[in-house]
């Protein structure tokens, strides 16, 4: 379980250009819960991404991760429970290092880094059949740097290498938004099936409505620093794109846009 | 030939001291300046433990560890009170000279009657009397093969891997929820290390330790990886190597730094020596803009 208590946070605090990001805002996720949440940009939505994780501190206000607080510890410690896959394919892998290497780092998450043999040799067949799964071909290419691949097979690899420990939580921020929309596609029904084979508590930023409408068990629109729409259950299935946007348009009126 | 001997020598001395620099300035992409300071340590260290009659086999592996805890020093300064990386440098360096005097206790201390690792009487009873001029360059030839197979050995580690990432996506390090600061740290230990142990046998093999042997260091170690890394990039794509076995960048930062060694050596030869340091700055010039060219050429095809 993860929980947002009455956090507050203000961008450049004591100058003219003060703008205030969250007042008193509150957020919980259930365990196993796998939430969309859209809104627009400046809602908020990437800073509470970064806010759970650790890459940003609230001003006040508590986090809590399984009712234990968490602000106060370091983003790396906290991740070590937390799969994160970024906009940027490129932030999720090391791409002057090949396929093989990336992932043997990745199953060693949060684990000693000692003067072990870096790949263990005998864990190959297993990235493979892994790798194969990805549908990509990105099997046959293990030797490869991942700099010389395609967004999306780093996008798929990253996802991959994300989940390779038992992590609790994954944290999507846009992860299909640079992908073109078949690959897009591809990632987010291998996202889908990640969450539900592993059992993972997932919050998605998307700006991609039909994904939110489409998968999750809830959605959350953000506005404003604030969730002005929040849907579960049955409710959630039903709901339509259209319905989406018709609040969508609501709350972008309000601002004058 | 005595000259091609020196050149060689002296080039793979200062081929260990590039795979120091090969370390921060190509995997951690951390431009050190605490290599001009961390050189002379390494020497300063070993002048005084040679004058204290100690066997010249420890002075290896203490000047290593000076040169680590400089570069740690280093990588606190930039890691725990968040200066700029070039900044750290400057500073460490900086302090160093003044470390390195208080070390050596003069800006000159001559070794001459002392036994080294290249003279000593361990090597006289096996040759009988005495060392043949050879077996300065199979020992430096030794030093410099140990330093860079465990070097290659231990970029193949899981902890190599950490510092080889950290260069490449920090972002990344921090997802594997490992602290990025402490591999900086750990890199430019390393680093360092090398690059004091480079200092430790070029003061012994010159017989003198000088304060002003570190002036300049980091363009020798500069040069020789960026020779280094273009010679091996052009030749893997003549022949296609991929990099593994002996065809590796580590080998061809040794074949940089006897390259550069030959050049400022034929230079110096035929200038005068005052001209040193503004040779060795017109080849660094030169070597650049040749990569530069390379690349472009690299492009067009």
């Amino acid at each position: 379980m993860l929980e947002l208590k009455n956090i507050y946070k203000y961008y450049n605090p004591g100058t003219v250009n003060e703008m205030c990001l969250f007042e008193d805002f509150q957020f919980m996720v259930q365990k196993g819960e796998f939430v969309s949440v859209v809104g627009s940009n400046g809602s908020g939505k990437t800073s509470m991404l970064n806010l759970i994780c650790g890459s940003m501190q609230p001003d006040r206000g508590e986090i809590l991760i399984n009712n234990k607080p968490v602000t106060k510890i370091k983003e790396y410690k906290r991740l070590a429970s937390i799969g994160r896959v970024y906009q940027n394919p490129a932030l999720g892998t090391c791409p002057d290092m090949t396929i093989l290497e990336n992932m043997s780092m990745a199953e060693h998450k949060g684990k000693i880094f000692g003067l072990q043999r870096g790949t263990n040799r005998k864990k190959i067949p297993e990235y493979r059949e892994q790798l194969a799964q990805l549908g990509l071909g990105l099997e046959d290419k293990m030797q490869v740097k991942v700099g010389a691949l395609s967004g999306g097979q780093r996008q798929a690899l990253s996802l991959l290498m994300s989940v390779m420990t038992p992590v609790e939580f994954l944290i999507l921020d846009e992860h299909t938004a640079a992908l073109d929309p078949k690959t897009a596609d591809i990632i987010m029904q291998l996202t889908d099936r990640i969450v539900k084979e592993k059992k993972l508590t997932a919050i998605m930023v998307t700006h991609n409505l039909r994904y939110a409408a489409e998968y999750g068990d809830r959605l959350v629109m953000m506005h404003q620093g604030k969730a002005v729409m929040d849907m579960k259950g049955e409710k959630k299935q039903k709901v339509q794109i259209d319905d989406i946007l018709g609040k969508f348009n609501e709350i972008s009126i309000e601002c004058g846009n | 030939m005595d000259f091609a001997l020196s050149i060689v020598e002296q080039g793979l001395i200062y081929g260990i001291l590039a795979l120091g620099v090969y370390i921060t300035y190509k995997i951690l992409d951390f431009p050190d300046l605490t290599v001009d300071g961390s050189f002379p340590l390494g020497a300063a260290v070993t002048a005084v433990l040679l004058k204290q009659g100690i066997n010249p086999c420890f002075t290896l592996p203490l000047a290593f560890l000076a040169g680590a805890a400089a570069g740690v020093c280093t990588g606190l300064i930039h890691v725990k009170c968040k200066v700029r990386d070039l900044l750290s440098g400057i500073i460490m360096m900086t302090a160093l000279y003044t470390v390195n005097l208080m070390v050596a206790g003069a800006n000159n201390v001559p070794l001459f009657s002392k036994s080294t690792i290249f003279k000593n009487n361990f090597f006289k009873g096996i040759f009988g009397g005495t060392v043949p001029s050879y077996f300065s360059l199979v020992l430096i030839l030794a030093v410099a093969a140990v330093s860079k197979i465990c070097l290659d050995l231990y970029l193949q580690t899981r902890s190599g891997y950490l510092l080889r990432a950290v260069g490449d996506n920090e972002l990344l390090v921090t997802s594997l929820a490992k602290d990025k600061g402490n591999v900086k740290i750990l890199g430019l230990g390393i680093s360092n290390g090398l690059v004091a142990l480079s200092g430790s046998v070029f003061c012994q093999q010159q017989g003198v330790f000088d304060i002003s042997s570190g002036t300049g260091a980091m363009v020798i170690g500069l040069a020789s990886v960026i020779v280094g890394t273009s010679l091996y990039k052009l030749l893997t794509r003549l022949f296609g190597g991929k990099g593994s076995g002996f065809f590796k960048i580590t080998t061809f930062v040794f074949a940089g730094a006897v390259l550069y060694k030959a050049c400022t050596g034929i230079a110096i030869k035929y200038f005068a020596p005052k001209a040193m340091k503004m040779i060795s700055a017109v080849f660094l010039l030169a070597v650049l803009i040749f990569v530069l060219v390379l690349e472009r050429s690299e492009k067009k095809r």
